[in-house]
């Protein structure tokens, strides 16, 4: 029972639900541990963490460095921008450069899809994936139902929509498959622009109208407009698509009971989200990112467990 | 699994207990800044049944206590099959200044104490911290660690089991040697 079926965690989707109950289990002790006076535990003290970033980062990195830290591995973090990737390596060179250096995981995001799942086919280290384009973002949707789960008691039964640009968001699909699993009914909302064609296969239907997306849920997911993807226009402008998607409290106000509001970050304020919501008690964006540290560290201390002496 | 021989029955944990509520009154005192922590998982059974004891002998309901996992403080992380799997972690309160008496049911090689050593100090600088323990196996010792407060001392060796069983758990309250069929 007590251990996870898979070596690596490359996304949600390869996950057994008795995977998802052992990370949170794990979850809910590290979670004191890091709201004790002393935070950090001695467990991977022999274990080095490669921290490779092809993509942007803020929290999702500063998230996995300090589980990495709280644990006591020794950790070295590596950024494409200022790497050699710059002068032409592949990824497999420069992970392979890594690896020499001994290390027994990887954490990467990567812009391509499948990224993770190319390298845990041919290096011999536990990778984690931290993102991998439009794909997946296991830790994120971990922590997303970790953060439900603490607020309503379970994710079964629950009704999540998640709203924004699901086409763009590897959050929203490694959500679904997370959700799904522990027998949540999850549904999108958002321009059908921004909808991939492939979800109706997963189950999950499409809003398009958003009052109607947030009195149907008990908790909306809201996903930020990644522009930085977009290479054509999906919606004529940021404005309109505020005016249209945009979660105010005018919009809360008017809903027929109340909801939770979360955000994997980045918000947009005034996009996506405005102020109020963003920081209004209806808001679990901040326990958001402290169960993502908690989160990591119960990932990275299972996967531990599974490197031999 | 063969038993081998009873240690001790429901009757002698029972005297047993009572007898290390006395030694831990000469010591302690009233308890005032004393705090009674058991070692997850297997030591939280003796420290409630120690506590329950002490309250009554001091008739008190006033006594600091709390109960330990050390899970992620063990040495052996990479050395199993399966993983540790962690405990509940209760330790609502501050160890700063405390006398400590750590509890757990069995003293074998000493590397669980030494691991709650390393989580109690999470918690804030002891003023002492004591050991005690139902059963101590004192030859078969790892480390420098030696109990203050010992119920029964057993030599066996080191592939005897001694297993302490619980009535919350086992139905029935005793204390096994065993050896595993193999």
């Amino acid at each position: 029972m007590s251990n996870l079926s898979v070596d690596h965690l490359l996304g949600i989707k390869y996950l057994k639900k008795s995977d998802i109950d052992l990370i949170f289990k794990t979850t809910d002790n590290f979670k004191k541990i890091i709201n004790q006076p002393i935070k950090k535990v001695p467990s991977l003290r022999d274990i080095t963490i490669a921290n490779l970033f092809f993509e942007n980062s803020t929290r999702t990195k500063l998230s996995f460095e300090l589980a990495e830290k709280r644990l006591s591995a020794d950790v070295i973090n590596f950024a494409s921008a200022s790497s050699s990737v710059a002068k032409g390596e592949t990824l497999l060179d420069t992970v392979n450069n890594i690896l020499a250096m001994k290390v027994d995981i990887v954490v990467m995001r990567h812009p391509n899809p499948g990224a993770s799942v190319f390298l845990s086919r041919n290096i011999d280290a536990k990778i984690v994936n931290a993102g991998d384009g439009t794909h997946e973002h296991p830790t994120q949707a971990l922590l997303d139902a970790y953060s439900i789960i603490e607020k309503y008691g379970e994710v079964a039964g629950k009704k999540i929509v998640i709203v924004g640009d699901i086409l763009h968001s590897r959050v929203a699909l490694s959500n679904i498959y997370c959700l799904q699993k522990l027998g949540a009914e999850v549904k999108v909302c958002g321009p059908s622009s921004l909808i991939p064609k492939h979800l109706s296969a997963l189950g999950v239907t499409h809003f398009s109208d958003l009052k109607e997306a947030l009195n149907w849920c008990d908790v909306a997911n809201v996903l930020r407009i990644q522009l930085e993807r977009q290479d054509v226009n999906y919606f004529p402008s940021l404005r309109e698509y505020a005016m249209v998607y945009g979660i105010n409290k005018e919009v809360l106000d008017g809903l027929e009971k109340e909801i939770t509001i979360m955000h994997p970050g980045p918000i947009n304020r005034g996009v996506e989200l405005s102020s109020d919501v963003a920081d209004s008690k209806h808001s679990i964006i901040l326990n958001q990112v402290e169960n993502g540290v908690a989160i990591r560290m119960a990932v990275l201390y299972l996967l531990a467990g599974k490197i031999k002496n | 699994m063969i038993v081998e021989r009873q240690i001790l029955n429901q009757k002698d944990i029972q005297i047993t207990i009572e007898r290390l509520c006395y030694e831990l009154i000469e010591h302690h005192g009233n308890f005032k800044s004393t705090v009674i922590v058991g070692v997850q998982p297997r030591g939280k059974f003796l420290s409630d049944r120690i506590i329950v004891k002490l309250k009554q002998l001091l008739n008190t309901t006033n006594l600091e206590s709390g109960s330990l996992d050390i899970s992620f403080y063990r040495d052996d992380l990479r050395r199993r099959e399966e993983p540790i799997v962690p405990e509940i972690m209760d330790m609502n309160l501050s160890l700063e200044g405390k006398n400590v008496i750590l509890i757990d049911d069995v003293l074998f090689t000493g590397r669980s104490i030494r691991s709650a050593i390393d989580a109690l100090m999470a918690f804030g600088r002891p003023k002492s911290v004591e050991l005690l323990a139902l059963i101590d196996r004192r030859f078969s010792r790892d480390l420098p660690i030696q109990p203050n407060y010992v119920g029964r001392t057993v030599d066996a060796i080191d592939s005897d089991r001694v297993l302490v069983e619980w009535k919350e758990e086992n139905g029935k309250d005793r204390v096994l040697m065993v050896k595993s069929e193999s």
